[in-house]
């Protein structure tokens, strides 16, 4: 009978000095890890990349003694990968690079101003709940803000629309603004493209 | 039958981190070596 040495027990040992036992972790959870890191990424250099990472970490952390024995060891390290794949993620998208590989794609580096078919969805999704909470204000802040956002009028020309001051303006929109704000968060909307 | 089974390896074979990478990870481990002092943690790495 095989008997199977429970994972906080491994970490124990290593802690302890017992280079043997990161290694029966390690290949415990390769294929879990693995997976897990692909499914995410779908690139098996970048997997191998994140997986290397996360284990780095995790052997920093165990030595460091720095280990909350508390949580489980599988799910502490899923955590770890999931964090280094969404930095992967923020920095790709900052700094995009491109490569010379056979998957180089020219019209990855063409493009047009026009926003693709999914974020024209969602552009359109924003607009739309947008106008449905502006139409929720008081109607001298709605009145303020379609002339600012969307005729693009200055405060004086809003102020001699209006016949209301420059200042009553300016405090309309804030007001305007700050309901707006409420009532995203209230009916908790993103409203980001 | 239609094949509807993909014939890109990358995406149909069963992925497990290589034994090269789990071998650097054993090296980083022994290398490894934390030190402290004066309540601050140092990072040595002595290949």
């Amino acid at each position: 009978m095989v008997v199977q040495i429970e994972d906080s027990q491994l970490v124990k040992q290593y802690i302890q000095g017992d280079e043997r036992a990161i290694e029966a972790l390690i290949n415990r959870h390769n294929s879990r890890l693995t997976g897990f890191i692909y499914s995410k990424v779908g690139d098996r250099e970048l997997t191998e990349d994140i997986f290397q990472d996360t284990f780095m970490k995790v052997i920093r952390t165990l030595k460091k003694g720095a280990y909350n024995e508390e949580g489980k060891f599988l799910p502490w390290v899923m955590r770890i990968a999931h964090n280094l794949v969404i930095d992967h993620f923020r920095k790709h998208n900052r700094m995009p690079m491109y490569n010379s590989k056979e998957s180089y794609n020219i019209f990855s580096l063409l493009g047009d101003d026009k926003l693709n078919a999914e974020k024209q969805l969602i552009k359109e999704q924003i607009d739309s709940d947008l106008l449905k909470m502006i139409k929720e204000l008081p109607e001298d802040q709605q009145e303020v803000l379609e002339m600012r956002i969307y005729k693009d009028m200055s405060f004086k020309e809003i102020s001699d629309n209006t016949g209301v001051s420059i200042n009553t303006a300016l405090g309309r929109m804030r007001y305007a603004l700050i309901n707006l704000r409420k009532l995203v968060e209230a009916n908790s909307i993103v409203l980001t493209n | 039958m239609e094949k509807i089974y993909t014939e890109d390896k990358n995406k149909t074979a069963l992925v497990k981190a290589k034994p090269e990478t789990i071998q650097f990870l054993l090296s980083y481990s022994k290398s490894l070596k934390i030190t402290e002092a004066n309540g601050l943690q140092f990072e040595s790495n002595l290949n």
